[in-house]
């Protein structure tokens, strides 16, 4: 067993924590703060730390905008029709390699992996002359397609990294009590992998929400997600701390609950596999 | 019914010959146990008959009609694998119904046939528990009822013995044996372990590198096995080869005795030798003698026997129960 | 271990997957290959022609490309050491026990969760305004002369605002690796005498050496991408200080239409990526045997 740690070595690294962990937290913390600022309060001089006016009118302007609450309903549409698609595409191509493997199944995994690694840049120009000739450019089905894609690979690697720790036989037994393939997949490798399936979803959501290139570059107005509307104050606008902030704190805070959630699962999808 | 023929059956993965080539024929209702040493290819060619793999050449017929290309649910065959293979998500109950939904029967007939099971195998009380909540043995039994429920022309069973403690695997071998009468229905039970072989099966199938090395009762094969390989591994202790002079007298290349039929005597007898382990397990003691000349020798005695190590024993074999074995293995008499 | 009929199914599920990311990477990789030879503007349709390497030429020998390369390996190199540096110290704090460990731990790794265009604009706006920043009133406060981040130190802020976002990643994965440390081998080392410090450089970083190989892979492949907080911040600015090759590509392409300029870029971007790409795909295929 651990030997007792001395309280105050306890205490010590107590203070160092907290210390550090308030400080890496303090901008989330601070824009959190200054949400429920008036305007003024938010720029005054020395800066308001807890004993101000609390208020939550940037909120409800925030919120009577009536645009904020539409981008925020692209990011849910954009970010779940993602990653449930992506789901569908990756659950049987997840079972095929791990329960059916062949010699290329390995090649297949890295090649998947390596288009992750096709930065965006690469093939921006072509995907944008495409989506403008098709009319996709600006919306949520453009948007969604193509973040399926793109988080397509880490799907399938999360899923075969939890699927390859399901034991092979009880497939097989489910084979032998005759469910077919699709019977076999909806009641017995779906149900025993849910906690994989879940942690995966959580994880491409939360990375299709964040998601900031395909988003800025293609969409305006209409389907612009939460990442594309945010940047939208990045002009004089943003000078409206308390407003941005409301904004930001919006935006941020389910996604955070969500990430908290799923932390350790976040390691595992985010190195595919390769620590866990 | 439940009749299971195997003709030229062959089986690569590959490259790698799993299974050159195999006969055999396994009758109706009866209990049939594979052996071997490890990695020898009982489960390959259990797994052939279930289905969950493809043979590569040859035909597998179950009563008469050829199952090669059938599907495993299709054959009307279950199986009980050596994890129990048990749904962890479904209760007992659930697991026991699952072939029968998959089959599309009545909610009625399913609860009567899983209780019937459950009954059959003491498992009524758990009907309601995931198999995470079960004992070993219990798992045990719900595999089996998952086995049952499907009225299969025979059981497969993967050394479904293996995972559990001694005093268990007695008790279960005996349930099984016991099943095996209830139910009338053809068994292929796959083990390494002797003891399983030797009290539960109707016929034994020793299997050697993907090769039959013989079929027959567990008497015959203990009486009189065929070859060296098969008179190695039936019988426990080991039966004691030896070659030389010794085998040449009877005019062998090499020749047999089982430790069981070996006298043992502290005054005189046909081989000399220094008694050096001695294991006693009670109701018998084995004996590892150095006999001069020989090397070691295997001798059953007496439970209670006083011998200690270093002390000086003769041994004579049982002429009529000497095997004997020609240059290239094979026994002769 | 299967069936041909299970291997014919296989094949069959895969198909989607394989089939959709191979024409999601193929097709578009070839119009970008096929546009880096034409020149072709989008200002000027119908104009388009066979331009041979001369996109190459131009986007390589622009200074702008150079000053991006610069800048794009200063940026990931900066954020790299900042991450990694600072993700070994702090997977060190947070495995020590503690008073509020596991909120101190959901504190630390809650910047990987907030969008990029948020972190860029709260940073800019509120901590690092010259003026009304938090950043701004503590120099003060401390009778310092307040810094104009994005006019004095463009890239520099950039690389702060990345690294926030990018140290708890680093932490967390270092961290998990670190608890995943056999405490017996510790335990040993402590009885065979060594003190904490060798305890550190023989038993714990070799056995992170791994995790900390996937931390600086995956995060260069992530970071050679980083676009949204130049455009919040500085657009690149001034002059092309904080122009990284991604976004110089960007602002080929959607700001002067030049497409095949954009795509010789895209297809230099592609190159360099690639050789990040290829130790990082060996490094997991080796785990996954
Ligand atoms: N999918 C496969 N691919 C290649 N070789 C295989 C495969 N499955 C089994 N083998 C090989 O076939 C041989 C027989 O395997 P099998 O599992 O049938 O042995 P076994 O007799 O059941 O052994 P054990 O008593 O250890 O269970 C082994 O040498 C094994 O390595
Ligand atoms: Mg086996």
């Amino acid at each position: 067993m651990a030997r007792s740690i001395p309280t105050r070595t306890r205490l010590g690294f107590t203070l160092v924590g907290w210390l550090v962990g308030l400080l890496i937290f303090f901008p989330i913390l601070w824009t959190v703060l200054t949400s429920f600022k008036s305007e003024g309060t938010a720029i005054a001089t020395p800066p308001q730390f807890l004993f101000f006016q609390w208020t939550a009118e940037n909120y409800a302007e925030v919120n009577s905008r009536s645009d904020y609450f539409k981008h925020f309903m692209n990011s849910v549409v954009i970010s779940v029709g993602s990653t449930l698609l992506g789901l569908l595409i990756a659950i049987p191509a997840a079972w095929a390699m791990a329960f059916a493997p062949t010699k290329r199944t390995k090649d297949v995994l890295l090649w998947m992996l390596s288009t992750k690694m096709l930065p965006a840049v690469g093939v921006l120009v072509p995907i944008y002359l495409l989506f403008r000739d098709t009319g996709l450019l600006d919306t949520r089905i453009g948007l969604t397609a193509v973040l399926t894609m793109s988080n397509l690979p880490i799907i399938v690697w999360m899923l075969y990294t939890y699927f390859r720790e399901i034991p092979g036989d009880i497939l097989e037994a489910a084979r032998m009590d005759g469910a077919s393939l699709a019977k076999e997949i909806v009641y017995v490798l779906t149900p025993m992998a849910v906690p994989g399936i879940a942690s995966t979803l959580l994880l491409n959501i939360i990375l299709a929400w964040n998601e900031a290139f395909w988003t800025l570059n293609l969409t305006a107005a209409k389907a612009a997600p939460l990442t594309a509307f945010i940047a939208s104050y990045s002009s004089p606008e943003g000078l409206f701390w308390a407003k941005l902030s409301a904004a930001s704190t919006l935006a941020i805070a389910p996604i955070l609950v969500l990430g908290w959630f799923s932390q350790r699962q976040l390691v595992r999808g985010l190195t595919f596999g390769a620590v866990k | 019914m439940g009749e299971i023929r195997l003709e030229k059956v062959h089986k690569a993965f590959g490259t790698t010959v799993v299974i050159p080539e195999i006969d055999l024929e396994i009758a109706d209702n009866e209990f049939v146990v594979f052996v071997g040493p490890s990695g020898c290819g009982k489960s390959t060619l259990l797994r052939l008959i279930a289905g969950l793999e493809d043979t590569t050449s040859g035909r597998i017929l179950i009563d008469g009609e050829d199952m090669t290309a059938r599907a495993p649910a299709k054959r009307g065959l279950s199986m009980v694998f050596q994890s129990y293979a048990l749904y962890p998500h479904m209760s007992v109950y659930n697991n026991i119904a699952f072939p029968l939904k998959m089959a599309g029967a009545d909610k009625s007939v399913i609860e009567e046939k899983v209780r019937n099971a459950a009954r059959i195998l003491n498992l009524t009380d758990y009907l309601d528990r995931r198999p995470g909540q079960l004992s070993g043995g219990q798992r045990q039994r719900v595999a089996i009822g998952r086995a049952i429920v499907r009225e299969p022309k025979a059981f497969l069973f993967d050394e479904p013995l293996s995972n559990l403690d001694a005093a268990l695997r007695g008790a279960m071998r005996l349930e099984i044996s016991e099943l095996h009468h209830q139910l009338h229905t053809t068994m292929i039970y796959v083990t390494h372990d002797q003891i399983e072989a030797m009290t539960m099966a109707d016929k034994i199938v020793v299997l050697n590198a993907g090769r039959i090395e013989q079929v027959g009762s567990p008497l015959e094969l203990y009486r009189s096995p065929r070859n060296l390989f098969v008179a190695g591994f039936i019988g426990s202790p080991r039966m004691n080869f030896v070659q030389g002079p010794e085998a040449e007298k009877l005019g062998a290349a090499t020749i047999g005795v089982r430790p069981e039929h070996l006298e043992l005597s502290t005054g005189d007898g046909y081989w000399k030798g220094k008694v050096g382990v001695a294991e006693h397990l009670g109701s018998d003691t084995f004996l590892h003698v150095d006999v001069d000349g020989l090397g070691q020798v295997t001798a059953r005695a007496d439970g209670e026997i006083g011998l200690r190590h270093g002390e000086t024993v003769f041994l004579t074999p049982i002429r009529e129960r000497v095997h004997r074995f020609d240059d290239k293995g094979e026994a002769f008499s | 271990m299967a069936t041909l009929q299970t291997r014919a199914s296989a094949r069959l599920m895969m198909t989607p997957a394989v089939v959709l990311l191979l024409l999601w990477m193929a097709v578009p990789l070839a119009m970008t290959l096929y546009f880096s030879m034409l020149r072709y503007n989008l200002l000027m349709p119908g104009m388009e022609e066979w331009a041979g390497f001369l996109n190459y030429r131009f986007f390589l020998t622009d200074p702008a490309f150079f000053a991006g390369l610069l800048n794009t390996l200063l940026l990931v190199g900066g954020v790299l050491a900042i991450s990694v540096g600072g993700g070994i110290l702090m997977a060190l704090l947070l495995d020590q026990p503690f008073f509020g460990q596991g909120l101190v731990r959901l504190m630390v790794i809650a910047p990987f969760f907030v969008m990029p265009t948020v972190s860029a604009l709260v940073w800019k706006n509120m901590l690092m305004h010259p003026v009304n920043g938090l950043f701004a009133w503590l120099a003060r406060t401390f009778g310092l002369q307040p810094v104009d981040w994005f006019g004095q130190a463009p890239l520099f802020s950039i690389v702060m605002i990345v690294s926030w976002q990018w140290l708890p990643f680093a932490t967390l994965i270092l961290l998990t690796a670190l608890q995943s440390l056999d405490s017996e081998q510790k335990e040993a080392a402590e009885m065979d005498g060594a003190g904490a410090l060798s305890r550190f450089i023989y038993i714990v970083l070799p056995h992170m050496a791994r995790a900390i190989t996937v931390v600086v892979l995956i995060e260069t492949i992530f970071l050679l991408s980083v676009f949204a907080e130049i455009l919040v911040t500085t657009n690149g600015g001034p002059g092309v200080q904080t122009t990284t090759v991604t976004y110089l590509v960007y602002v080929q392409a959607l700001l002067q239409f030049d497409v095949g300029g954009a795509s010789a870029g895209g297809i230099v971007a592609v190159v360099l990526a690639n050789i990040v790409a290829i130790f990082l795909v060996r490094l997991i295929g080796k785990n996954l045997d």
